[in-house]
């Protein structure tokens, strides 16, 4: 039997034939990186190639590190096997990434979401005949709103916190969900002020993408001048010592996992706007159709109930154990940068 | 219904006491009459009865989001919640309903009458009008009990606010047996009718556990110490010749335990007592293990009475001669009380003073204590002799002193997602200990609590990478972590497979530090059960 394109092994989502790996979790010589978050560009490897877009991004998470920028679309070969990055839409410089040999066409979209959230380049399909998917959210009971709606709901709150006298916190990843969520706070409301991380990755940033002006909470931010305008930060600050000189404060998270009562209540967190830089379950099944593949591998997230239910629909569908996590499930297990002293 | 999803969403989206008494002393002040007295008994669980078995409620619901009933089923055990699955899957309006919830409910309480097919209409019809937040509660009204956490202060709170009245008036109206349907606002609230008292019983003082030094308490002679009964807490009222038994949850659990029928009579009329209801078999006090054939049966036979016959024991008289006297002191109540339980015709009913241990030094109070298991006691209960009886959770009169539970490590075998907070993480967990000749491993408790958040998410993800078989929600792990798993008491038991029962099994300290090797057996567990060789 052939060795089919992409294999699962110990180190990540191998092509043998290129002697190339796709966001491998441990270091090795060629990586193809998806986008910037740690569970998918991780330390070690001594060669990187991504979307040029996300080169300022992992030279800020990981320091120098030996990496080619490519632009979307653009066709680079190793060894025979013809590879190209794809919009994801997940965030800022996001990908998929295909991979083509001898006329077969596998696609490996990363983490993705089909909505347009204005910062991110937005999702493309990309035909192709095997389509390794991520399903964090592939169940039914996930299905997201416009953003516009979800917006419109986190800018009433922050204008109610204003007027009952209290500072807003909003937690969000502080690389893509934090961005996206500086694009759209209405700066009528009040001042935005920011946890050190996401200062830090909104600077790399900035020369990409235009976003309202924010002010770093340092030693010397006074108490006062917070109150009724809005902190960015990212979930680990929840519960965090840095978080007191908020009082008083009210929090909230934006997340996918919002949408369900227990998520909200068991993070002890005031609010939950249903915000995720996923596809929801309608989202994955639309991205799947219009792949026309018919053989799907699903990674991370609900694999084995999504896949029996691709299986039921008539797709060749099984999952691959990856060391991806999706949408992280919990505060305070994100790995995080050290805020700025 | 826009009004009533509001206030549930209000409540469940914070934390903070005062932010709850204000959502709900709002809607008090906005919402008809007819839905206060609804919300109010919907919030106590007061639910009107369940209209249409949830399992075809599931299939009408799958069917309705245009999923297969598997995928539901699935979607139900990560959601953790029925009312929220449906209300998720099944694509809900956009636009708010102001139809009141009084209306609501009279149409789910003659839904009941109705064949399956114009159930499902009715249901199908509400999924698709009602906005998310609101099939959600719609929901819960169909299928279960909103367990939100408004606890009878928060409730009486609020209701004060909005009425002027008195916390601890409202609280006793707010006790008993009040029908949400036939009861108006004013007649449950502002102005209660005599006919209304003859069943109802008062809120149930209860107690803390003790914080600090025993001796902090001051003179040993000032307070009543009796030992703590491991059954049922209950208040027995007799008035207008007729017995009432109410259990700390405010169920009506009188036809459950026919011993106590022949009150009235030897009784008089007016009398409140509030006790502990246990087992006794043989003459002696039982586990709760023995009381727990009692609890479940609503149909008793004889051979079950006399098999497990239940008595009261009682601490406190609340009542007397159809007289509140619960701010007498509880030395004067005591006194009242045994009087009463030295009548010839009161000797016949299985009612059994709550000793008052004559100890004189805090030393002796600890021996006592010591002594708890002994006496199939939880351990002692200190109550200052000149306290009122108060209401509800109050600190300072009554203090409650367990024993310290026993405990065993045991190895983690089964797991489950939680449900509420704990949605889609796997917290409910199944432990086994070794069998005799330490080949295999026996489950024998079932344990929730226990671990801090941190913890359950470290297991929580353990369980994911380490599962051998799915059973639906439930997975087998591989036998590898060990917990220090507590309980109050054990017993024999044929219920369990292990063949022993833990009384109120939880977490104590997840033992990082152990192999399963060194997991406890099912002899050692044995070995804790008092009087095993009188059995």
């Amino acid at each position: 039997m052939e060795t089919p394109l992409l294999i699962f092994n110990e180190n990540g989502i191998y092509c043998k034939e290129a002697n190339v790996y796709l966001d491998p979790w441990h270091p090795v010589d060629r990586a193809i990186i998806t986008h910037g978050h740690a569970d998918h560009s991780r330390w070690g490897n001594k060669e990187y190639i991504t979307h040029t877009t996300n080169v300022p991004i992992i030279k800020h998470r990981l320091g120098e590190i030996v990496v080619h920028g490519k632009e979307y679309n653009e066709k680079f070969v190793v060894n025979n096997v013809t590879f190209s990055l794809h919009p994801a839409g997940h965030i800022i410089g996001s990908s998929q990434v295909r991979v083509e040999h001898k006329g077969e066409v596998w696609v490996f979209t990363g983490d993705y979401k089909i909505e347009n959230d204005g910062v991110a380049t937005p999702y493309e399909p990309v035909k192709c005949h095997t389509f390794i998917t991520e399903c964090t959210f592939g169940i039914p009971p996930f299905k997201w709103v416009p953003q516009e709606q979800v917006f419109k709901n986190i800018n009433q709150w922050w204008a109610n916190n204003r007027e009952e006298g209290k500072t807003s916190v909003l937690f969000g990843y502080s690389l893509g969900k934090a961005q996206r969520l500086l694009k759209y706070l209405d700066t009528s409301i009040g001042k935005i002020y920011t946890h050190g991380a996401i200062e830090n990755m909104t600077e790399v940033l900035r020369p990409q993408v235009l976003f309202p002006p924010t002010t770093l909470i340092t030693r010397d931010t006074k108490k006062k001048e917070l109150i009724g305008n809005i902190v960015l930060a990212p979930p680990s600050a929840h519960g965090s010592t840095w978080i007191r000189k908020m009082v008083p404060f009210v929090t909230a998270s934006a997340s996918g996992w919002m949408a369900f009562r227990g998520a909200r209540r068991r993070r002890a967190i005031d609010k939950g706007f249903v915000l995720s830089d996923h596809c929801d379950w309608e989202g994955l099944l639309k991205a799947i159709e219009s792949t026309g593949a018919e053989k799907i591998i699903a990674t991370h997230g609900y694999t084995e109930i999504f896949s029996r239910y691709l299986r039921d629909q008539g797709y060749d569908a099984r999952t691959e154990q990856t060391q991806f996590e999706g949408e992280m499930n919990e505060l305070n297990t994100e790995p995080e940068e050290k805020p700025a002293p | 219904m826009k009004l009533f999803a509001n206030l549930i969403r209000d409540l469940d989206s914070t934390n903070k006491t005062t932010a709850k008494v204000a959502a709900l002393v709002d809607y008090f002040n906005k919402a008809p009459d007819a839905d206060k007295v609804w919300a109010i008994a919907i919030l106590s669980h007061r639910r009107p009865p369940r209209p249409v078995n949830t399992t075809i409620v599931r299939s009408w619901a799958a069917e309705s989001a245009n999923i297969p009933l598997w995928l539901f089923e699935e979607s139900y055990h990560i959601v953790g919640d029925l009312a929220e699955t449906i209300a998720l899957v099944v694509p809900s309006s956009q636009n708010s309903c102001d139809k009141s919830l009084s209306h609501f409910i009279k149409e789910i309480i003659e839904l009941k009458s109705l064949d399956d097919k114009e159930k499902k209409t009715y249901l199908v019809k509400n999924w698709k009008a009602l906005a998310y937040y609101e099939s959600f509660v719609f929901n819960k009204l169909i299928t279960g009990s909103l367990r939100i956490g408004i606890s009878q202060k928060l409730m009486t709170r609020s209701l004060s606010i909005s009425t002027g009245l008195e916390e601890d008036v409202l609280a006793y109206r707010l006790m008993g047996n009040w029908d949400p349907g036939t009861t108006t606002f004013h007649n449950l609230i502002i102005e209660q009718r005599k006919s209304d008292y003859v069943s109802k019983p008062y809120p149930f003082y209860l107690a803390y556990g003790l914080e600090g030094k025993i001796d902090e308490l001051g003179n040993v002679t000032d307070w009543n110490i009796e030992h703590k009964w491991d059954g049922i807490r209950a208040q027995i009222i007799v008035r207008n010749q007729e017995v009432f038994i109410w259990s700390r949850g405010e169920e009506l659990v009188t036809d459950k335990y026919p011993e106590f029928h022949g009150m009235p009579g030897n009784i008089p009329d007016g009398t409140v007592l509030d006790g502990e209801i246990l087992a006794f078999p043989n003459g002696v006090i039982g586990s709760f293990n023995d009381l727990q054939t009692r609890i479940g049966r609503k149909n008793i036979s004889k051979n079950l009475l006399k098999k497990s016959p239940v008595i009261l024991k009682v601490y406190d008289l609340l009542e007397w001669e159809g007289i509140d006297i619960r701010n007498l002191s509880l030395l004067k109540r005591r006194e009242q009380l045994e009087l009463l339980l030295k009548n010839p015709n009161v000797g016949k009913l299985p009612l059994y003073l709550s000793e008052n241990k004559l100890l004189n030094s805090w030393e002796e109070v600890a021996k006592e204590r010591s002594k708890s298991r002994e006496h199939r006691s939880e351990g002692l209960m200190l109550k200052r002799k000149d306290s009122p009886y108060r209401v509800g959770r109050k600190k300072g009169d009554w203090w409650k002193w367990k024993v310290d539970p026993l405990s065993i490590d045991a190895v983690l075998t089964y797991a489950m997602r939680g449900h509420g907070r704990r949605t889609n993480l796997f917290t409910d967990y199944t432990f086994a200990l070794w069998d005799k000749d330490r080949s295999e491993l026996v489950t024998f408790a079932k344990a929730y609590s226990g671990l801090t958040d941190a913890e359950f998410r470290k297991v929580d993800s353990w369980i994911k990478k380490n599962t051998l078989e799915r059973f639906g929600p439930v997975r087998s792990v591989t036998p590898k972590l060990v917990f220090e798993i507590a309980f109050e008491g054990v017993a024999l038991s044929k219920r369990h497979k292990s063949g022993i029962a833990t009384r109120f099994p939880r977490i104590l300290k997840w033992r990082q530090d152990k192999k399963i090797e060194e997991a406890n057996s099912l002899e050692d567990l044995k070995m804790m059960i008092p009087f095993l060789d009188s059995v």
